[in-house]
């Protein structure tokens, strides 16, 4: 993140919770703090509260009483949505069906008195940055998917926004479109360089686009971090599944060491944690001889998954453990091997309660 | 062989009722160009009794269509932004208020009518002008209107449309102008349609509401059938199926292409 | 980039809740001004009589308000069920065959739906009246003119007249919907045809029945115009209504009266509402 570089409004969310009419509480107080030009990813699985925030972010649902949204310090906590100048990209794309593609990207320029000239002149701005030269005067039912995804796009950039909000826009295309989506939309969101809020569900979205992760769950915060910071220390067992692959295993601790039923592991940095769970993530279990190893087990499986090898170990734990092996170890169905790891890649996770 | 036979005595089947249900008008049609009925069609083709009709109805049926007009353009502007609120507020409020929208169509016109009279009778300006007749028909028609509009809302999310146009920084009134009624369009016709249709041939309101300086067509038609002759009676039927079978085709159109959809 | 201006110009700015309330304005004052008040109106007036809010039981009560009431209740439900059977038949028929001349024939079939009453009544005088198609041919082959249209035969035609059209519609629309995949489950299990009728496919058609059937019956007991067409003594329920009102000026008995059947009209339908979900009217 290049805070020098940044534009757009920072953003200071302070106990927004929310309690709906028929007695739902869809959001915990929460507060949040988001510098200008930041990506912040609110992540987490449906019903957990995160399009909650966006909406009482963007002025569509007011928060609980107590709660304050400020941009750049200025209190927006009671002016709806038409006067906030958010950029807002929704799932559903919300594209109006009686305008034209230049139509719809040039509305909210209209909205705000921009003469014609300049209005084509912006709106062609957007269609060559956003890659959908030639749709100009199409209807919306003509396009496809992921060129309604750039429409809308382009539309919420348009007016030059403060904000940047982005409602699962990905999530209503098929899975080889969205990767590919996913990395332009990266791209253009680093080139304008404007604060921006993004919905979704999907980790692997989370991790490529955003500067930090909100990880949420059942209406609340579980975790604020970067990527890095998520995925190597989650601070509880729910953050540690959701991002990535995780083996979670319960197994009592002595003297720095887990006691398994396949040998000992031995645990970096503090263990004096009760009850503690450890998480050890797939990729840093290496597949070695059984003698070169405190901790053994019997191969249950093998996946061939493309870049690498999915290797279920059973034995070594109580539960199978996941091991993400390259190719190039050889590992053969019913083979006794030993699982390499290092002190620090285990983690030690809050029980559960 | 059996199969044959119950094809064939249920297509004959359908047919008498078809021919129960279009011998009539059939035979109302002939009757109207006809010279003389009981003569039937060897006394000869005329439109005498069309002329007739036209020199004696023509000012009723020119009520009947600025009645029908007057009560379009009312259900239009009350009815369109109606269904708006309703749909975008949504709960358990909004479901009441249609509940209580759609009650005139279960209360018969006669009691409706009734009702009118008892409260509005007394002001004899307004009592005895066509305005009292427009009154009815809006009241009877409304929520036609109101549904198809609203029905069409429910098809294309108008909600999130209404937020992204929000969103783009334009005013609640910019909002229904550039996105609501544009996309509402379908609807508003259907409905349109539909209360012209109702509005033409509405009676049973009617009936009881007009005065004679304000009849309207089918009042016109129920004279008829009382005193005139049956050739005019038919002639006068004639020009009403004239007017009200393309309207009824048009609905008709309307109701497949939505189908197919 | 701060907006120029946000477009509303000098406006004052209205939110979207107050904008929201302003759309429902001109109906809320159609509606209380045209409908509500004179409904209470109608409801207080049919106590003003002499026997006060005893006259709402009148219609139970009285017997001449009861016979007309008997009479109405069985000729609307005889309409209801000869309605049924004859779209049922029709209309499993249409639904279930192509053949040339189909859409000619189902336009014939529900060409009749937006009819006004009145137009019914004459459509039966053709038939069935004094000059009547009917009577031409019963003169012709039996040497007496059958003359039934001002009677409540006659009326009865008449509201099948307009009631199978309706019906037609809403029973083909269900079988459409039928799922062939349980008939032929039947048939595999070694059902006769007539099983099959009778035991997957008039059940399945059981929410239709109610549903249209309802509407049948609540359109039969407000009808008006078909009635006063074909004569002013059949003696029917919004005839007596009409009579009461404008030949003998009495204003509670009547308004009880209209109450009364408005009420039912208004049960009947919200109960088919229940069945069926959709858009329910009566006309006639």
């Amino acid at each position: 993140m290049n805070a020098a570089a940044g534009h757009g409004v920072s953003v200071l969310v302070e106990n927004c919770g929310k309690t709906f009419a028929d007695g739902t509480r869809a959001l915990e107080p929460a507060s949040l703090d988001i510098a200008r030009g930041e990506t912040l990813v609110l992540l987490g699985p449906s019903g957990c509260g995160k399009t909650t925030m966006l909406r009482i972010i963007a002025g569509l649902e007011l928060p609980d009483p107590g709660g304050k949204v400020l941009f750049d310090g200025k209190d927006m906590t009671a002016v709806p949505i038409e006067r906030r100048n958010v950029g807002m990209v929704f799932q559903s794309y919300a594209l109006f069906p009686n305008m034209s593609v230049a139509d719809n990207i040039g509305y909210g320029l209209k909205i705000r008195g921009v003469k014609k000239d300049e209005r084509t002149a912006r709106v062609a701005e957007l269609v060559a940055l956003t890659n959908i030269s030639g749709l100009e005067s199409r209807r919306v039912d003509q396009l496809s998917g992921g060129q309604r995804q750039r429409v809308a796009l382009a539309r919420a950039v348009a007016i030059r926004p403060g904000i940047l909000l982005l409602d699962e826009p990905l999530t209503a295309l098929d899975a080889a479109l969205r990767e590919r989506l996913r990395g332009e939309l990266n791209r253009l969101l680093r080139a304008l360089g404007i604060t921006t809020i993004y919905v979704t569900h999907d980790q692997a979205e989370a991790m490529e686009l955003g500067d930090r992760i909100v990880v949420m769950r059942k209406g609340a915060i579980a975790q604020i971090g970067s990527p890095r910071e998520i995925y190597f220390t989650p601070q509880d067992r729910f953050v540690a599944e959701f991002i990535g692959a995780a083996n979670i295993i319960e197994a009592p601790i002595e003297n720095g060491h887990l006691l398994l039923p396949g040998g000992r592991q031995p645990i970096g940095g503090n263990v004096s944690r009760p009850g503690a769970i450890a998480m050890i993530r797939p990729e840093t279990i290496g597949i070695v001889s059984p003698a070169c190893a405190p901790l053994s087990g019997t191969i249950d499986s093998v996946s061939f998954v493309g870049d690498r090898q999915r290797v279920i170990v059973s034995g070594a734990a109580s539960r199978p453990l996941t091991v993400d092996a390259p190719n190039a170890i050889r590992a053969e169905l019913g083979e006794r091997v030993g699982l390499s790891i290092a002190a620090d890649a285990v983690r030690l996770l809050p029980p559960d309660n | 062989m059996r199969d044959r036979l119950i094809f064939a005595s249920q297509l004959a089947f359908t047919l008498l009722v078809a021919a129960f249900l279009v011998v009539p008008a059939g035979l109302s049609i002939a009757a109207g160009v006809t010279v003389n009925y009981f003569q039937g069609i060897r006394s000869g083709v005329t439109l005498q009794w069309v002329a007739q009709v036209w020199e004696l109805y023509a000012g009723t049926i020119a009520l009947s269509f600025l009645i029908a007009l007057a009560t379009l353009a009312v259900t239009l502007l009350a009815g369109v932004p109606a269904a708006y609120a309703l749909h975008v507020r949504g709960g358990r409020l909004s479901r009441a208020v249609e509940e209580l929208i759609t009650l005139p169509l279960a209360i018969p016109g006669l009691a409706i009518a009734l009702a009118l009279l008892l409260t509005y009778g007394g002001f004899s300006e307004f009592r005895r002008s066509w305005l009292f007749i427009l009154v009815g028909h809006v009241v009877f028609t409304m929520p036609f209107m109101v549904r198809s509009v609203m029905a069409v809302f429910a098809t294309v999310d108008i909600r999130t449309l209404d937020e992204g146009a929000a969103s783009l920084g334009a005013s609640p009134w910019r909002r229904f102008r550039d996105v609501i009624v544009p996309n509402a369009v379908p609807g508003i016709l259907a409905g349109s349609l539909m209360v012209v249709t109702l509005s033409l041939g509405e009676f049973n309101l009617t009936w009881m509401l007009h005065t004679p300086l304000t009849k309207t067509l089918p009042i016109g038609l129920a004279d008829s059938y009382a005193s005139m002759r049956l050739e005019v009676a038919s002639a006068y039927t004639l020009i009403f199926f004239i007017m009200i079978i393309p309207l009824l085709v048009a609905m008709q159109m309307f109701a497949d292409r939505e189908q197919a959809r | 980039m701060a907006p120029r201006h946000n477009g509303q110009g000098h406006h004052r700015v209205i939110s979207h809740r107050t904008f929201v309330w302003l759309c429902l304005l001109p109906l809320a004052v159609i509606t209380a001004a045209f409908f509500l008040l004179p409904m209470a109106r109608l409801v207080v007036t049919g106590a003003e009589g002499p026997q006060g809010l005893a006259s709402y039981l009148a219609v139970l009560v009285e017997p001449r308000y009861r016979a007309t009431l008997i009479n109405t209740v069985l000729l609307a439900a005889a309409t209801t069920v000869v309605t049924l059977i004859v779209a049922t038949v029709a209309g499993m028929f249409l639904q279930r065959h192509r053949f040339p001349g189909r859409s000619v024939l189902i336009a014939m079939l529900t060409f009749p739906l937006a009819f006004p009453g009145v137009v019914v009544g004459f459509m039966i005088i053709l038939l069935a009246g004094r000059q009547g198609l009917i009577g031409d041919v019963s003169s012709r082959l039996l040497g007496e003119r059958i003359v039934f249209a001002y009677s409540i035969y006659g009326l009865f035609l008449g509201y099948l007249y307009f009631s199978i059209p309706r019906v037609i519609l809403t029973i083909m629309a269900a079988v459409q919907k039928l799922d062939k995949g349980l008939e032929e489950a039947a048939r595999s299990l070694g059902a006769s045809p007539w099983a099959v009728q009778r035991d997957v496919v008039l059940p399945a058609l059981a929410p239709a029945f109610v549903a249209s059937g309802a509407i049948a019956f609540a359109t039969a007991m407000g009808a008006f115009g078909t009635a006063f067409t074909l004569a002013t003594n059949i003696d029917v329920l919004p005839m007596l209504i009409y009579t009461e009102f404008t030949l003998a000026a009495n204003f509670a008995t009547s308004a009880a009266l209209s109450v009364g059947l408005g009420l039912i009209t208004w049960f009947i339908l919200a109960l088919a509402r229940s069945f069926s979900g959709g858009a329910v009217a009566a006309a006639g």
